[in-house]
């Protein structure tokens, strides 16, 4: 059979690189970013810098037509310049949004010079700094996908459902803006992503093909963010549920953060509005980061990486694959302060 | 002010999002909003296409142009090369400098994107963070983003997260001077005269 991503590689740095954080990671997977830093320092021993004068690439409010376009390519060459001053020539945003929006500034200084040069000036003019671009820019999940192979032997569990000793059937999301706005910039391009797929695969589970595949989640930014608008995200994402249920996947995993809260918290919204879940059992399809997935492979604690915090719950899962976990500890505070437990949902099961 | 065309070509954008549309449809046949509203970037591209002052003020003036999800699902598909997303980002731009946006519906929900994105990113340097997901405004959330926005301060340092902390980490403060530089960015770049447009006074008046 020919592998048409095959075709579609595109360079991952090795080592070094500037860690530029995502707003809606840093809101809804804290523990995520947390987790991809240790991976890569503890088990791929790299050089990760997590500069703290970093800040929003505005990206959300440019896609949402409250920055323009200039502010968010002078926002973007501040970001650069922070790489620049810290001697890095790799950069790595944890978000998807920002990588489409570091992308398109890349892409537009390239092909029009003159505009560089004005977002020069005008960084120059606000803020008194200089940038160089990126020699290499990817998505923080494009160096978890390079190492795979090498985590593999690290890891203390596969992806393999251990009561049947069948391979987890695992659904893959892939952020619009990874690889629909410059396709050459993502793992497989746009129609065969390649970077969430080819985890699964060397870890151990079967990738869930079908039809909406591709579809966005349906987060529309405006779309969400205004709450009367929140029928068009809501209706985009039942249509992919609806489409992977008779797949009867294990779970779904996603390298877009956004995505990934989606995906879990609309499946709450459905079962309340319409007594509806896309599982047999009445739990729902959980959703992981590729983060999440990566660290409980490799043997970390489920609740310090924040998977308490998926409406969807995780547990049944963690068993499925024999993660040895403590339940009694998931809503624990730091330093094991107790805490109430959350309220349960009338429909989703927990 | 020139023609409305004219602006519309003048945004760095505008080549990259519209060079020569044949119709075909296939933006409409992928689009996600396409699906939820009545809504076709074919029509769009084509009425950008052809120019006519009246019909580009009839469009920038509706709801349509509101509609787009920015997933630019579009843009993949294209086989022109056309990304009909790119173009609506175009259209909102004049749209909002001629105080057209006013005109419908989903247009006056700039405001309030303004106040609640335009305004996260001004004073605390995030789009989004957890102390302003409010539970009320999201019910959606669910009861699990209920805790944690009640308990956060005792759950996101178990994450490892630096939540209100200085220097590095997840959910770290800002550092003033940081904002002041972004703040700095707006004003040199236009970001400060695109909020004039869109909030109201009495909001302009207490920053």
């Amino acid at each position: 059979m020919k592998r048409y991503w095959n075709e579609y590689q595109k360079e991952i740095a090795d080592d070094h690189f500037f860690y530029e954080r995502s707003c809606i990671r840093q809101t809804f997977f804290a523990g995520s970013e947390t987790t991809f830093l240790r991976i890569l320092r503890e088990e791929l021993d790299k050089d990760i810098c997590d500069n703290p004068h970093q800040h929003t690439c505005t990206g959300i409010g440019y896609h949402s037509d409250v920055v323009p376009f200039e502010t968010t390519m002078t926002v973007v060459a501040r970001l650069f310049s922070l790489m620049t001053e810290c001697g890095y020539k790799n950069f790595v945003p944890s978000c998807v949004t920002s990588f489409g929006v570091f992308t398109e500034m890349m892409a537009k200084w390239e092909e029009n010079p003159a505009l560089k040069e004005q977002a020069r000036q005008y960084l120059w003019e606000a803020c008194k700094r200089e940038f160089e671009v990126p020699e290499n820019i990817v998505h923080s999940s494009d160096i978890i996908f390079k190492f795979r192979e090498e985590l593999k032997p690290k890891m203390r569990y596969q992806l393999v459902n251990r009561f049947t000793g069948r391979p987890l059937r695992v659904v893959e999301h892939i952020g619009c803006h990874y690889a629909k706005i410059f396709p050459h910039h993502g793992v497989g391009k746009a129609e065969f992503p390649y970077v969430l797929a080819g985890m699964i695969e060397s870890w151990g589970g079967e990738v869930v093909d079908y039809p909406e595949r591709r579809h966005c989640c349906g987060f529309g930014f405006r779309q969400y963010l205004v709450q009367e608008n929140r029928g068009y995200s809501i209706a985009n994402t039942k249509k992919k549920f609806e489409s992977m249920e008779p797949y009867e996947p294990d779970f779904i995993l996603t390298n877009c953060p956004g995505c990934a809260m989606f995906l879990d918290k609309w499946q709450y919204t459905i079962a309340e509005m319409e007594h509806k879940t896309y599982d047999q059992a009445g739990y729902g399809i959980p959703v992981l980061t590729y983060e999440e997935l990566t660290g409980l492979l490799l043997g970390y604690d489920p609740w310090e990486m924040g998977m308490q915090l998926h409406q969807v719950q995780v547990d049944r899962l963690l068993d499925k694959i024999g993660v040895a976990y403590k339940p009694e500890e998931k809503y624990l505070g730091v330093g094991g302060k107790l805490l109430p437990t959350p309220l349960k949902p009338e429909i989703l099961k927990q | 002010m020139g023609k409305l065309i004219d602006m519309i070509r003048q945004d760095v954008r505008f080549g990259d999002s519209l060079k020569a549309c044949m119709n075909c449809g296939v933006c409409t046949a992928i689009c996600p909003a396409a699906e939820f509203y009545d809504y076709d970037p074919r029509r769009i591209c084509d009425t950008v296409q052809r120019g006519d002052e009246d019909e580009i003020e009839r469009l920038l003036t509706s709801d349509t142009i509101w509609y787009c999800g920015q997933c630019l699902s579009c843009k993949t598909r294209c086989p022109r090369g056309n990304v009909a997303g790119e173009l609506i980002q175009v259209l909102r731009s004049v749209a909002q400098k001629m105080g057209y946006y006013r005109s419908s519906e989903k247009g006056r929900q700039q405001e309030q994107l303004m106040k609640g994105i335009g305004q996260n990113i001004l004073e605390i340097g995030y789009c989004v963070h957890p102390d302003r997901v409010d539970p009320a405004y999201h019910p959606e959330q669910g009861p699990v983003w209920e805790w944690y926005h009640d308990h956060i301060a005792d759950v996101a340092p178990r994450l490892g997260a630096n939540y209100h902390g200085d220097g590095a980490g997840a959910l770290r403060n800002i550092a003033q001077e940081d904002l002041d530089e972004v703040r700095r960015i707006f004003e040199v770049t236009g970001g400060m005269e695109l909020r004039n447009y869109v909030l109201p006074t009495e909001e302009k008046d207490n920053e």
